[in-house]
């Protein structure tokens, strides 16, 4: 079976995030930009997969500018076989919606006929927690979201979900989308031999025009702002102190 | 403007905190029919048709739509569209799985937490982990949002909208539930309990998180865990406030041995007053903290249970 691993090139996750004085945006240029922490995990896992032998490649997939070539390039070196990049933008600013995403994957899809898309939850800049879904949709497939555990077993796989009163197991029929939450694995590093071999596996590169898709954005950004600061609190020295000032001062206790 | 928001039921119990805070934020957008859907749902649409501001109650039952399985429960959803200009839900696990599937099945752009409601195109949401706040306006027919619990007040109960029976639509067979796995206890639900105490990765280990425990319980409040507390198995996963976790904004959230990354902040900074016991002082977590008790938290905590 082929797996498909959507990959998305966002801001590190252990970077200040600064919003453009101009209120267009988060600031991009010069940050450090990393593999969404997410779909490192589904890439983990998909490679795991095929080192059970249930997985026989593992094909990773990125939409957006042209640099996210380095994101599918650590993809590789964690163990992926081969990279497509969709280039769909000039300007690290441009974010690619899950919806037009997900038509793009659809295509590769269908191209490609995979077994199973392994996919990250949630990118870490815009938190839609959408394209998994939406892929979904589109190919009509079953969606198992939020995966903590994930089992291939003939034509179905069994997977356990994160939810909020606890975990629910499901059985989905493949093909599927599974998008994968953080309690999954651990993603490995990728050694410097795997890295040096990575800049030779195949990754070819593709237009959103190959696949007949229009990536122009449904939703426009009318301004991006600082959330409100919260005022500096006080220390106190003591728990006496601190139950003092939540009955007094702040009265919640 | 017509409003279908999808309300939470679990097992057939209606989720009153979550649908009825989903209400408000509706109700700034037209006239709000609230879908009912489960294997049991008619007293959830019961309830439901009490929340003030709710003009019908749909309500659908059938096997198929009974765990809130994705595909049958869109299916559904997509084919009651065609009436309404917007798509509600509370921001929970069930809804962000739902959603996005009927905003594709629609051609349109899902908006996930929404946090406020500019007017019927325009919205708010964080990106970034609350790093950052978006306005944005959709240029798309049909509005498909999930709405952000922990920002609206609950909208009252008085009401008593009509119910009205519709059919499940046909089942796409792609997925079936195999068991659910759920804590039963006995304290608030972490999303709408007025206190919450949190324990990180300064908690140590699992027979430790029983202090945390002890001081919730003494105060009546849900229990919280940072991310690092929950992969390190000192807590269940649904105990987890954060960017990919819960959001919560209860009235006092203390946050004990948590350091306070911003993945964590995101989950918390709207609470009324947050107090911080941690070990070391310059940890973040103090510079949103009100108050910030610096100490070891195994002296502290048991000290503070003991004196509430």
């Amino acid at each position: 079976m082929k797996v498909l691993v959507p990959v998305k090139r966002v801001i590190d996750y252990n970077v200040k995030v600064r919003v453009k004085a101009d209120g267009s945006g988060v600031d991009l240029a010069n940050v450090k930009m990393s593999m969404n922490p997410f779909d490192e995990i589904a890439v983990e896992e998909a490679i795991r997969l095929k080192e059970k032998g249930v997985v026989t490649e593992v094909v990773a997939v990125s939409i957006g500018v042209k640099q996210a070539q380095e994101t599918l390039r650590t993809a590789l070196a964690m163990g992926a076989d081969r990279a497509i990049l969709i280039v769909a933008a000039d300007d690290v600013h441009t974010d690619i919606e899950p919806l037009a995403v997900a038509k793009l994957l659809k295509g590769v899809i269908d191209a490609e006929e995979p077994g199973m898309v392994l996919c990250g939850k949630q990118a870490i800049d815009n938190d839609m927690n959408a394209t998994g879904q939406m892929l979904g949709a589109l190919t009509g497939w079953a969606q198992a979201t939020f995966a903590s555990d994930v089992a291939v077993d003939g034509d179905h796989a069994t997977v356990t979900r994160e939810v909020d009163g606890g975990l629910q197991t499901i059985k989905v029929k493949l093909p599927a989308i599974i998008s994968v939450d953080l309690r999954l694995n651990e993603p490995r590093y990728a050694s410097l031999p795997n890295i040096m071999k990575a800049k030779k596996k195949p990754l070819d590169e593709k237009t959103p025009a190959d696949y007949g898709v229009d990536v122009s954005p449904r939703l426009s950004v009318v301004k991006t702002s600082e959330p409100a600061a919260r005022a500096a609190g006080v220390k106190v020295g003591s728990v006496d102190e601190l139950m003092a000032k939540l009955k007094d001062e702040a009265g919640v206790i | 403007m017509a409003v279908l928001l999808l309300a939470e039921i679990t097992d057939g119990a209606l989720n009153m905190d979550a649908t009825s805070k989903a209400a408000t934020a509706a109700k700034q957008l037209g006239d709000v029919t609230v879908l009912c859907a489960g294997a049991q749902a008619a007293d959830g649409a019961a309830q439901a048709a009490t929340i003030d501001g709710v003009s019908k109650v749909l309500v659908a039952e059938d096997a198929s739509l009974g765990h809130r399985l994705a595909e049958p429960t869109a299916a559904l959803i997509v084919s009651l569209a065609g009436e309404y200009s917007h798509i509600v839900a509370p921001s929970t696990t069930d809804a962000k799985n739902i959603l996005p599937r009927v905003a594709a099945l629609l051609d349109v752009m899902v908006l996930s937490d929404v946090t406020a409601v500019v007017d019927a195109d325009t919205f708010e949401r964080p990106i970034y982990a609350g790093n950052a706040i978006q306005t944005v306006k959709s240029a798309d027919a049909t509005k498909v949002m999930t709405i952000r619990t922990s920002t609206f007040e609950a909208a009252g109960q008085g009401g008593s909208a009509p119910v009205e029976t519709i059919s499940a639509a046909e089942n796409p067979g792609l997925s079936e539930w195999v068991e659910d796995k759920v804590a039963e206890s006995d304290r608030p639900e972490l999303t709408s309990a007025k206190v919450v105490v949190s324990g990180g990765r300064g908690v140590g280990s699992e027979d430790d998180f029983k202090i945390i425990e002890g001081l919730a319980d003494k105060l009546g409040a849900a229990v919280g865990a940072s991310r690092a507390a929950v992969d390190s198995g000192y807590a269940p996963n649904d105990w987890q406030v954060g960017q990919t976790g819960k959001v919560v904004a209860p009235d006092l959230y203390i946050a004990v041995g948590i350091s306070g990354a911003i993945q964590h902040l995101a989950g918390m900074k709207d609470s009324k007053v947050i107090v911080a016991i941690n070990k070391d002082e310059e940890a973040p977590i103090f510079q949103v903290a009100d108050y910030g008790l610096v100490g070891d938290l195994f002296t502290l905590v048991p000290e503070l249970t003991e004196k509430l």
